[in-house]
């Protein structure tokens, strides 16, 4: 019903745009906000970017004295890349969004985009990613925006210590997309009072406004959109299956590649949104079981896995995936999350965690600031009816906000690269 | 000819020598028990219910063994093949890489048009006939790709959809050293294919032994530097299992084509 209604509202407010003239050169190809998220920018719609870029991948252990369970073995050092500009230039800090590593498709793409703008960039994972849990979290518990933005702040000096002999640094920057635009946010704020980076300008790109909020429409999404709900997963995920087995059959010169996705879309347009919703509950899902399986061995939270129990690097852990496929944020939130910082101090409550895991939080400070710019997106659907609006009136001018892209479907679009590097370009010092 | 037959099975053995090597050294995927441990907040045995399929649980009898291949197969990825790989990309150009691709691709033309015949797909192995055809003369020894500029596209097919084709199941999730995923019927059709290769195929038209091995050497590193796919990159506690998941469903979209 809600939908609906937004979804008809949206399309007012786009044929007003349009009708304004102030959308109508906006062509990115997807104006289905589901369909945009899914598919993102087809290569044949993306911004021309290098295909090869002299990027170094480095290693950082954050704390040396942490034994790490067996069974996560391999994540027991940060992993980052970072690229190098051969004289002078300003450094650009990128974090990730929501369970993803610093080597993301999107990740990738900007780091292009701004290496070939001439800025030095380090690429970072997303503190709910789980090297960086196993790695670098200090409590082992993700999803705490100040928390995490002081883990990420420490990350970021210990990687600057690590390089600043080589890097000819003029200024400092920092952008994130979604999670990790909101983390941009606090860790900026910090930046204020710790001044390790000063930093001149910070874009956030698709930033949910309230973490909760955001999570709870991801949790539903995967939720409702199971035809006979969550048991069916299996016949559901078979059913795809099939439907790719046709696209691969009968389309011309399909592939197994990022490009499969929007061949499947081509050959066959989804009926309803619902197979869509359903793809990106999955996707978030699966993000989560990562996350919290690394977060309930770190924090020795005895969640899905008996405390104490020691898991080694050959044990199997389907049965644990299992379990975790079946349990939402909110049970994380509410079994693992909450508790731990109820432990910490008893007087917090449930409203008050959630109010600190928002953008309101920091509210004054985003209104006043020069520094920040976003870009958003009209139809992001992981924002709640009104929330865009709150972007729009937190940052005034300096919010550009496109008529659609879902959520951080349109990043790769040309029109919105090059939002992206305007907005640093106007203050480059070179 | 002899002496392929003779090295193939010098490498079979050596893998098995392998495989009793690790089996050897303990396959328990489980903890030990522990009855003094509390149970956790949300317990396997309340979760999951014995009536749901999951999509993730793919028969996997030899799992302790096959997370050690998994394994071994990153460090030699790390310390020799990726190494070996870069030095290559490091010397040629890229110009250059993708002829030796389309050159390697030809010469595999082979086992693509077998397979296509022994399922009687008959269109489809006329078209492999053709692009080896003009791709070996117009394309100067396969170096370069016209047959797909004409609208040939490549027919590919071994011989675990071969047999997937006739209805043989999966088997046992096997992982191969070096080769990766596989399952019974996948390492019996890798089998099949190597050995008929080198029996009938192009290195028994050549006959010469040295070229062989060079061949088989350049082939191992292009298809390395085509596949993007590296061990534990994912970062996710889980990548054994969702690679496991997606092999299975990969096998089955190639199969129903």
């Amino acid at each position: 019903m809600f939908k609906q209604l937004d979804r008809i509202l949206g399309g007012c407010l786009c044929a007003l745009l349009l009708s304004c003239g102030l959308a109508g050169a906006y062509d990115y190809p997807f104006a289905d906000p589901y369909v945009a998220t899914v598919v993102g920018t087809p290569t044949e719609y993306m911004e021309a970017l290098p295909s090869d870029v002299p990027v170094k991948f480095e290693t950082l252990q954050m704390f040396p004295e942490r034994e790490v369970p067996g069974i996560l073995w391999n994540l027991d050092e940060l992993r980052y890349s970072y690229i190098r500009q051969k004289g002078p230039a300003p450094l650009i800090f990128l974090v990730a969004g929501t369970g993803a590593s610093f080597q993301s498709a999107k990740m990738q793409g900007m780091q292009k985009a701004f290496y070939q703008a001439g800025y030095h960039v380090i690429s970072l994972s997303s503190p709910t990613h789980p090297n960086f849990i196993v790695a670098a979290s200090t409590s082992g518990v993700p999803g705490h925006l100040t928390e995490d933005s002081v883990d990420l702040y420490r990350v970021m000096q210990a990687v600057w210590k690590k390089h600043q002999k080589q890097m000819d640094v003029t200024d400092f920057f920092l952008t994130g997309y979604s999670l990790g635009a909101a983390e941009s946010a606090f860790i900026a704020k910090l930046d204020e009072q710790e001044k390790a980076f000063n930093f001149r300008k910070v874009l956030l790109i698709n930033p949910p406004v309230s973490l909760y909020n955001s999570v709870l429409i991801l949790d539903e999404m995967l939720a409702m959109n199971i035809p006979g709900g969550p048991d069916n997963f299996n016949a559901f995920y078979q059913r795809m299956i099939e439907a790719f087995s046709e696209v691969y059959k009968n389309g011309d010169r399909v592939e197994f590649n990022d490009q499969f996705l929007y061949e499947a879309y081509k050959y066959r347009k989804p009926q309803s949104d619902d197979p869509l919703e359903a793809l990106i509950g999955i996707d978030f899902r699966i993000s989560s079981e990562n996350m919290v399986f690394a977060s309930d061995l770190m924090s020795q939270a005895g969640y899905v896995v008996p405390k104490g129990l020691k898991l080694k690097r050959y044990h199997s852990r389907t049965k644990y995936i299992k379990v975790l496929s079946r349990l939402s944020f909110l049970d994380y939130f509410r079994g693992l999350f909450l508790p731990y910082f109820q432990a910490k101090d008893p007087s917090i409550t449930e409203p008050e965690l959630i109010r600190q895991m928002s953008l309101r939080s920091i509210d004054d400070y985003l209104r006043t600031s020069p520094k920040f710019g976003l870009i958003g997106n009209e139809d992001d659907i992981i924002l709640l009816p009104g929330e865009i609006d709150y972007l729009r009136d937190l940052f005034g001018d300096r919010a550009k906000i496109f008529p659609y892209g879902g959520h951080c479907g349109n990043m790769a679009y040309p029109d919105n690269v090059k939002a992206m590097l305007d907005f640093f370009q106007a203050s480059k010092v070179n | 000819m002899t002496t392929d037959n003779n090295k193939t099975l010098r490498l079979l053995l050596l893998a098995l020598t392998l495989m009793c090597v690790l089996f050897a050294s303990g396959c328990s995927t489980t903890p030990k028990p522990n009855a003094n441990l509390q149970p956790p907040l949300h317990k396997a045995d309340d979760v999951i219910k014995e009536s749901v399929v999951y999509a993730i649980d793919v028969y996997d009898p030899f799992e302790g063994f096959n997370r050690r291949v998994y394994s071994f197969n990153y460090y030699f990825d790390k310390y020799l093949f990726l190494p070996v790989v870069k030095t290559y990309e490091f010397i040629t150009p890229n110009y250059v890489e993708d002829r030796v691709s389309s050159f390697v691709d030809n010469v595999y033309e082979f086992n693509n048009f077998t397979n296509n015949l022994l399922q009687f797909k008959l269109k489809r192995t006329g078209i492999t006939l053709v692009r080896f055809v003009v791709n070996t003369t117009l394309g100067i020894a396969g170096l370069w790709d016209p047959a797909t500029d004409m609208g040939l596209e490549r027919q590919t097919e071994d011989f675990g959809q071969t047999l997937g084709h006739y209805g043989v199941g999966d088997g046992p999730y096997i992982v191969l050293p070096v080769f990766g995923p596989s399952n019974l019927r996948d390492t019996t059709g890798l089998v099949t294919d190597t050995v008929a290769f080198s029996v009938a195929g192009p290195p028994a038209w050549v006959d010469d032994d040295t070229a062989t091995l060079v061949f088989s050497g350049v082939a191992a590193v292009d298809k390395r530097h085509r596949e993007s796919f590296r061990y534990y990159r994912t970062g996710s506690p889980f990548e054994y299992d969702m690679i496991r998941m997606l092999y299975k469903s990969k096998r089955e979209i190639e199969i129903a084509r």
